[in-house]
């Protein structure tokens, strides 16, 4: 399919080639020839292809529930212009714009991207993306451990457990020792304990995230900020809710030296997982050491202003293995729909967004926790999730809850045993009245059950 | 004359058209931000600027006027592999149940998603004959970084951690030395002979009992088949090394002959190449990592796996007797490599392209790029030079240091040349073994009738530098600006928009 | 551009002006003409003990990067503060306002195995 030859063309350009036939052509050496067919499934016209992923469609009932999941990934309303504008051709069909007489509109739209992640995190540079926001945690990691030569990381707990994993993943590479900070009974992480334990020096980065994994705003206080300074130590904000980023102090304000996250709230969909984007924004010191591509304005040879690809001699395809970072691809057409969003937006929009998360989830909050037998786990301010603790299993509670037709949150016990009777619940602006008043009554009945066993 | 010649007035930035007070109402706000959280925890201004829907879909419709994609014209980009992206792919990728599912959705409510997982890994599995693929990493340099960890773990594992070192043909990918050094691995590299491709005496020299990994792309980036792959391959395992395949090109074997046959033990694809991704201007890309059967287990997290269903009958489908799942547990995988489970939304469109050809079909994609590829080689070489003259596969290397010599006229300024008569241009000055290079790459899905275009648009451009190479050195002329100087965007970086009133000095 | 001849060479393009125990160092001419425009270098720390021949800095152009090598080990004493707002400096004035750090000498004979001006300018004429 889509190949537009036909018999006539192809015997005339083997003709020219002076070649007898298209296996001659691809002909390879006896010891590594195909020995049997290869085995997959039949072709398929394309109304047959509909009906087939029409089919996988009608199995993924978990789409259609009533959902309180986030964790990372969350549910947002999406204006339809996006969608419109972001699958025009000229945009879905490009490569990275190396040519940029010919790519001024996505080199733009990059600019654009790198000035809204500066204003939102109140930082100097952002690059032009990574793949996500747990990428982006451990691509900061790399450039802290090139900024002072330490060889060890100490992470809130806090942080997304995804992230946590995958910074190891990058750690277990360059035989980089990870430490975790210990949290607080209100849900936060315990900062005179971080204040403590950088005080050896020994530290490359010091990462935390707010809101946190439990949804808790989470920030060092003034002293700790202050050890963190003293230290020595990369100071690294981590931001898996990039909506919050509209309501909350911008984490440059709290000493963060570099801010990594994940972007999908801004317009991306959902998609089982991916593609995401992630985002890095630093301080001008860090300048050099950031992964990925930038774009930068100069000016062409006539004196207008103009975009470019810049600083490459960073990147992996000059500095080989001297590079920061092996990154190559980015997270293009996911920035550019998260660059949309926040201008269909704009701060009154997103402000309306970030307040109807907060009232969302507290009204949430409220119905749940005045359920006999179910309590708020953490004190702490949150912002548009927060832990529940069900006092019986979690995944019990969830379950029964999942055959009501609704997907109550995300079980704690996964990875932290000490919570396996709590539950992340997350409402945002989807989240209507009639799903809180559905999780309300359910949760009634599956706790009451419980109570009387 | 481009295609893109109509506007040459700059346009402003989203930031510079805004008014307060222009916003538009896509969700009720839920009050005052202060009524939820105390001030100390809230931002003060949030200088974003509020637009009008209908100026912010003019702007974003005339930035897209000002790019080239592939549904704008030919795109020849050497090792991008830049084939038309089926739109049946995106509708797919895009039905609610698949867009709207979360990746915490339990499995038995995800099923379709799984599935799509499932076939789409057994399917690289047969057309690459490895025995399993992680689609966990999000592009192929993140993948080829999947596989040195693969290697590295597995090393250590039989305690052969004495094996350090990496070989890298100088026709590889660029982003080969940069994941080896990410893994602590050293790099050795080799370089190819007269005929552009790795000897294996060369290579016999340099491995030993401090080998690692041997990469390699093949064909290679010169568009040539390593036709010693085979004893390439058996001298790395003679030495203990693996052999890992960089699947950049992978558009030129598939169907045809497969990387396990070669005797690879690690390799990666580059979906969003092969597999008709659209590239996005840049990502997101999809880029599954693939190992031989001893290398399973260290495979990254999550790996989709199937087992038979509590009370399923054989009356129903085989698909359908089993259920799908995800498995976390690995006790000896080299852990997950990005937030969430696979680019999701990616492995739908492959799959469906995969079910628009079926195998034969994509035995036939393969061999028609190849096809198309060395037409353009031979015409090409009427008027510029083909520094390894033979049949190529999917891409081919031409160099303008001849013409460069005789008129002053290099590899960059054709290129530039080609962007005011409407052509991308072809990947520059890769790989670096040639001088002055220009690599090809049409693909399958153009036609013979773009090809001649092509060829006779780049011919008149060579006859021109001839007569006059003055024109060709000011190209390009038609585009919405001209060159651009890097040397000032690289001195004095400007990196962003800065709101005037700010106090930054940026 | 001619060899100052009161500069010593090092195989790897760079200069060194001894003066007493402390050593100027800089990239020759023929080093910034072939990196071309130059856009950023990175030097070492002040303070920093380096080894001679050792890969101590980085100098970038727009499209190239390459390792700076020091000629001589010691202690870096100074850094040219003036290429970090201007780096062309480097290719203006390669061997005057150019120059990139210096070192206090740990062992002065090490200049005796670097290259006069003459055998440095047979060097790049091969």
């Amino acid at each position: 399919m889509y190949t537009p030859h036909t018999d006539k063309d192809i015997r005339e350009m083997l003709a020219a080639i002076g070649v007898a036939s298209l296996e001659e052509l691809v002909r390879v050496p006896d010891a590594v020839r195909l020995r049997e067919p290869i085995d997959i499934v039949p072709a398929l016209c394309e109304a047959d292809i509909q009906r087939r992923f029409e089919h996988f469609a009608r199995k993924n009932t978990g789409a259609s529930c009533i959902s309180f999941l986030g964790a990372g990934a969350y549910r947002h309303y999406i204006p339809p212009a996006i969608a419109a504008l972001a699958m025009r051709g000229e945009f879905l069909t490009a490569y990275t714009p190396y040519q940029a007489e010919v790519s001024q509109g996505y080199l733009q739209a990059i600019y654009e991207w790198q000035t809204y992640i500066c204003l939102l995190t109140g930082l100097d540079i952002a690059n032009a993306s990574v793949y996500d926001g747990a990428t982006a945690l451990a691509e900061a990691a790399i450039m802290a451990l090139n900024a002072n030569n330490r060889k060890r990381i100490l992470v809130s707990r806090a942080i997304h457990p995804n992230y946590r994993a995958v910074l190891k993943t990058y750690c277990d590479g360059l035989e980089i020792e990870i430490d975790e900070a210990p949290l607080k009974a209100d849900g936060s992480t315990d900062f005179d304990a971080v204040a403590k334990m950088l005080e050896g020096k020994t530290y490359s980065a010091f990462a935390v995230q707010s809101p946190n994994f439990f949804g808790v705003v989470d920030t060092p206080d003034a002293a700790a900020q202050q050890a963190i300074k003293n230290s020595g130590t990369v100071s690294i904000a981590v931001v898996a809710e990039a909506l919050a980023l509209a309501a909350l102090t911008p984490p440059a304000q709290w000493g963060a030296e570099i801010v990594v996250g994940e972007g999908q709230s801004f317009g991306v969909p959902l998609a089982y997982g991916g593609p995401y984007v992630g985002f890095i924004a630093s301080n001008k010191d860090h300048m050099r050491r950031i992964p990925g591509r930038l774009v930068g304005k100069t000016l062409d040879v006539h004196g207008n202003e103009a975009f470019v690809l810049t600083l490459q001699a960073r990147e992996q395809h000059i500095r080989r293995e001297r590079a920061t970072s092996n990154i190559c691809t980015n997270q293009a057409h996911c920035a550019l729909i998260a660059t949309m969003y926040l201008a269909f937006m704009g701060k009154t929009g997103m402000r309306d967004v970030a307040s109807a998360n907060l009232k969302r989830s507290r009204d949430l909050a409220t119905r749940v926790s005045s359920i006999p037998g179910i309590t708020l786990q953490f004190e702490a301010p949150f912002f548009n999730e927060f832990v529940v603790n069900v006092h019986q299993p979690a995944a019990r509670v969830l379950a029964a809850l999942q055959e009501r037709g609704i997907l109550g949150g995300v079980d704690l016990g996964r990875w932290y045993p000490e919570l396996s009777e709590c539950i992340l619940m997350t409402a945002t602006e989807m989240t209507t009245t009639a799903d809180i008043a559905a999780l309300g009554d359910a949760l009634a009945e599956v706790a009451n059950v419980a109570l009387s066993v | 004359m481009s295609r893109l010649a109509s506007d040459h007035t700059a346009s402003p930035l989203i930031f510079e058209i805004g008014q307060d007070g222009r916003a538009n109402k896509y969700v009720d706000g839920g009050g005052e931000l202060s009524d939820f959280l105390p001030e100390s925890a809230l931002r003060g201004e949030l200088p974003l600027p509020d637009n009008s829907e209908l100026d912010v879909v003019r702007h974003y419709t005339r930035l897209s006027q000002r790019t080239f994609g592939i549904d704008v014209g030919f795109y020849p980009l050497g090792s991008c592999t830049m084939k038309y992206n089926p739109r049946v792919n995106d509708t797919m990728a895009n039905l609610p149940p698949m867009r709207d599912l979360h990746p915490y959705a339990p499995d038995e409510l995800s099923q379709g998603a799984l599935q799509v997982m499932y076939e789409l890994e057994r399917t690289f599995c047969s057309l690459f004959g490895m025995a399993a693929f992680s689609l966990n990493p999000a592009a192929g340099a993140h993948a080829e970084l999947a596989a040195l960890l693969i290697a590295k773990a597995y090393f250590k594992d039989r305690g052969e951690t004495k094996r350090d070192k990496v070989i890298v043909p100088d026709t590889a990918h660029g982003t080969n030395p940069a994941s080896a050094a990410m893994c602590g691995f050293k790099v050795i590299s080799l370089k190819s002979d007269e005929r552009g491709r790795v000897s294996v005496d060369e290579l016999k020299k340099v491995l030993g009992p401090d080998t690692a990994v041997c990469m390699m792309t093949n064909p290679n980036t010169l568009g040539l088949f390593e036709d010693h792959i085979h004893e390439i391959t058996k001298a790395v395992h003679d030495a203990g090394g693996l052999m890992y395949y960089d699947g950049a090109n992978g558009n030129a074997i598939m169907g045809n002959v497969r990387p396990g046959d070669m005797g690879f033990d690690l390799m990666h694809l580059n979906t969003h190449k092969t597999f008709t991704i659209p590239h996005g201007g840049g990502g997101a890309g999809h880029g599954p990592v693939g190992v031989a059967a001893h290398l399973v287990d260290y495979l990254p997290t999550p790996y989709v796996r199937s087992r038979p269903k509590d009370g399923a009958d054989e009356s129903l489908a085989p698909s359908d007797q089993v259920e799908f799942y995800l498995d976390f547990d690995m006790p000896k995988s080299i852990g997950p490599m990005r937030s969430f489970w696979s680019n999701f939304a990616h492995a739908v469109r492959a799959l469906a392209y995969i079910y628009a050809n079926g195998a034969e079909g994509l035995a036939k994609v393969s061999q028609l790029a190849v096809l198309n590829a060395n037409y353009i080689r031979v015409k090409v070489r009427e008027f510029l030079e083909t520094p390894y003259d033979e049949i190529c596969r999917h891409e081919f290397v031409a160099s303008a240091q001849e013409l460069k010599k005789e008129t002053g006229v290099r590899a960059l300024d054709i290129a530039k040349a080609l962007l005011d008569r409407g052509y991308m241009a072809p990947t520059m000055y890769f790989p670096l073994i040639v001088p002055e290079c220009l690599m090809v790459e049409p693909t399958e899905t153009e036609s013979k009738e773009t090809l001649d275009g092509f060829i006779e648009t780049l011919r008149d451009i060579v006859a021109e530098a001839k007569r006059s190479p003055e024109a060709i050195l000011t190209a390009p002329k038609y585009t919405v600006v001209g060159r651009l100087d890097e040397t000032r965007a690289a001195r004095q970086p400007d990196l962003r928009w800065v709101p005037a009133s700010s106090p930054s000095e940026q | 551009m001619s060899l100052p001849a009161e500069l010593l060479y090092s195989k790897e393009h760079e200069w060194v002006k001894v003066d007493g125990d402390v050593a100027t160092i800089g990239i020759t001419d023929y080093a910034q003409n072939s990196l071309g425009d130059i856009v950023y270098v990175e030097m070492p720390r002040v303070g920093a003990a380096i080894e001679q021949f050792g890969s101590v800095g980085v100098v970038e152009s727009v499209k190239a990067v390459s390792d700076l090598f020091t000629p001589v080990g010691g202690e870096v004493t100074e850094v040219n503060g003036d290429l970090d707002a201007d780096p062309a400096l480097v290719n203006r004035e390669p061997f005057g306002g150019g120059w990139m750090f210096k070192v206090k000498l740990s062992d002065p004979s090490q200049t005796s195995g670097l290259l006069s001006a003459g055998d440095y300018d047979k060097l790049i004429s091969e």
